[in-house]
């Protein structure tokens, strides 16, 4: 006799199995959901190389003239937006024109948060620095101001902070004399949003051109895509390794 | 009379003409203390220097100082390490300028910092990858150690140390004039630099400028003392100069030349030699020219045998040197990153672009401030020690009684 014949010969069982599957599953479901979230690191806890993050952009869907990245960049940061040779700019929008071709792309810029990032090699005293999720960072504490990362970073991505800053982020601590470029938005990171600005508003923009995950994690979004389609690192002639790769160029 | 005592004779101490000299010199380090803290206070947004040009006219001043501090030694071991006699009556007066010119050099850096108040946090946190961090271990070590050299080529007792204290010293100063030529050499990103050839390069550039700044100070000492320089000692500071000027032509060549050879490199090469606007002009017309060919010649020239134009002749090579370090530094930054070679770039961000700078005062005050730190040290120390060089000196006194 199958077990299916005694549920339904005994309606009181199947009932009760049904209300305790409910109660079992209420019970568990935030604890499942709190799990995930668990995962994304507790405050004390330090980063883990167990994780990578990274971003993937697809210049095919990156529009021309769009520069949501950047304004959500700016507005996340605080940073200024303005565009003088003496201004901080941590993601922009890059144009380019194949010489022969003449095929246009615009693509956004910004950290490539390399494996072995140049600007950590050449810093004195050690304040660029790489976290152990992949993060390249600068210690604001320890930042002499010597901008010898600057002249080391291949994808001009950092600034040098020029003048006396008012009104910051509280979150995203900058000064006068620092040098300092994209976090990956380090903040919402590190409270466990796993995105940042530039991601979101492109996604509210609908463009959908930037993917932002664990490298490491086979499951995640940005690793299954990486498998799937062919992707470019920008001066992969220089073996950095970077967490941005671009598709399309 | 105990000021009397550090003079050669009471009519060479000249106390007027002394503290009138150290006046111009505190009075052109007050402007730069004046625009140390103006700039402490307002930031980088006063100099010309900008997020393309990171490292402007402060850095030309300073990274000159650095290097002809490690050439200018090159006396002092010609003497200690090679046993040369006539050099050896200079080594005091070599290594003295070599401190006071490292000194200049890095109180430029130091003042040009963004924060230039965590020098501490420099020295006390060593990323020991970074060329940056050796340097500073070889600039400390190099005081320490060309003080001690000092000790004992003046110290009779301490004499016999000087040979071996000379050798350390010198193979010192070619790890440290390798290091400071690796800053540039090891920015593996960047057209203009990327180069294994900028260490021995720069170890060359540091005997030409070294051995002109010594010729410069000599000249002004034996002024000041109302004596002529020995023409054959004259003869033979002149034609290692000019041998120094040669070799440093032909480094400069070979780098160009590989340069060009690498097809990537040409279009920086076609910017620093042709079509770069100011930087070819310091190019031809700086670099090499006033402060190579023209030197040559003078020397080896019918007045080459006259003080006069070989002091004119090393005041040039001091000048081309400063040339050099611009179209180098400043130059080698002006060049636009190729992110996308085979692509051209454009974007808010200046990319794909000649970057533009205008140095102002504030970056000019820094600069002179090194050489200004470099001469009162320079001055003070040649009036209270015996740093003239003797053995010429004393031949000469004998001749004329």
């Amino acid at each position: 006799m199958s077990e299916h014949n005694l549920d339904s010969d005994n309606p009181d069982r199947r009932a009760f199995l049904k209300a305790g599957a409910v109660v079992t599953g209420s019970a568990l479901a935030p604890g499942v959901l709190l799990y995930g979230v668990a995962q994304a690191r507790a405050p004390e806890e330090p980063a883990s190389d167990k994780v990578r993050w990274g971003m993937l952009i697809d210049v095919n869907k990156c529009a021309n003239g769009c520069d949501d990245c950047v304004t959500a960049c700016n507005e996340e940061n605080g940073l200024s937006g303005a565009t003088g040779p003496q201004d901080s700019q941590w993601i922009r929008k890059l144009n380019i024109r194949h010489l022969k071709s003449g095929v246009e792309t615009s693509l956004p810029m910004l950290c490539q948060h390399c494996e072995h990032p140049p600007c950590v090699d050449v810093c004195p005293t050690g304040a660029s620095m790489k976290r152990a999720d992949g993060i390249v960072l600068v210690d604001r504490h320890t930042c002499i101001g010597c901008r010898y990362c600057m002249m080391a970073c291949p994808y001009k991505a950092r600034s040098f902070v020029h003048e006396p800053l008012t009104d910051q982020n509280p979150e995203v601590p900058r000064g006068k004399g620092c040098v300092e470029s994209c976090t990956f938005c380090v903040q919402k990171v590190d409270r466990g949003e796993n995105t940042t600005a530039c991601v979101e508003a492109c996604n509210a923009a609908g463009h959908k051109a930037m993917l932002f995950g664990d490298l490491n994690d086979p499951q995640s979004e940005i690793a299954q895509a990486m498998k799937t389609y062919a992707t470019t690192e920008v001066r992969a002639d220089l073996r950095l390794n970077t967490g941005v790769r671009y598709r399309g160029i | 009379m105990p000021s009397q005592e550090f003079c050669l004779s009471p009519r060479e101490c000249k106390p007027a003409m002394f503290w009138s000299l150290m006046g111009l010199g505190g009075l052109v380090l007050l402007g730069t203390l004046a625009a140390f803290f103006y700039l402490e206070h307002h930031g980088h947004v006063m100099t010309g220097m900008n997020n393309q040009i990171v490292w402007g006219l402060p850095h030309v001043f300073a990274v000159f100082l650095i290097v002809a501090a490690s050439g200018v030694l090159n006396v002092a071991s010609i003497g200690s390490v090679f046993g040369k006699k006539m050099y050896k009556a200079r080594a005091p007066l070599s290594g003295l300028l070599a401190i006071a010119m490292l000194a200049g050099g890095l109180i430029v850096l130091v003042l040009d910092l963004g924060r230039p108040e965590r020098l501490i946090v420099a020295m006390t946190h060593y990323n020991f990858k970074s060329i940056f961090a050796w340097n500073m271990i070889f600039y400390n070590g190099f005081f320490a150690i060309v003080g001690l050299y000092l000790l004992t080529l003046m110290d009779r007792r301490l004499n016999p140390w000087s040979k071996p204290v000379g050798l350390i010293a010198f193979l010192w100063r070619l790890a440290l004039t390798t290091a400071t030529g690796s800053i540039f050499g090891f920015l593996v990103a960047r057209a203009g630099y990327n180069s294994a050839l900028y260490a021995p390069m720069f170890i060359i550039y540091s005997f030409s400028y070294g051995l002109a700044a010594f010729i410069l100070v000599q000249s002004v000492m034996y002024k000041w003392n109302e004596i002529q320089v020995d023409e054959r000692i004259l003869a033979r500071l002149k034609n290692l100069l000019a041998i120094f000027i040669a070799a440093s032509l032909y480094f400069t060549a070979v780098l160009h030349l590989t340069n060009m050879y690498f097809a990537k490199q040409w279009e920086f090469e076609r910017f620093i030699l042709f079509d770069g606007g100011i930087y070819p002009v310091l190019f031809w017309g700086g670099q090499v020219f006033l402060g190579g060919i023209l030197p040559l010649l003078l020397i080896f020239s019918q007045a080459g045998r006259h003080p006069a134009t070989v002091f004119f002749a090393a005041l040039l090579v001091v000048l081309g040197g400063h040339f050099q370090m611009y179209v180098t530094i400043i130059g080698g930054q002006a060049f636009p990153l190729d992110l996308f070679p085979g692509y051209a770039e454009s974007s808010s961000f200046f990319d794909g672009v000649v970057a533009s700078y205008t140095p102002t005062v504030w970056e000019l005050l820094l600069g002179i401030g090194g050489i200004a730190t470099a001469f009162l040290i320079t001055t003070a120390a040649v009036r209270v020690l015996k740093f003239m060089p003797q053995d010429d000196f004393k031949d000469i006194e004998l001749q004329a009684h």
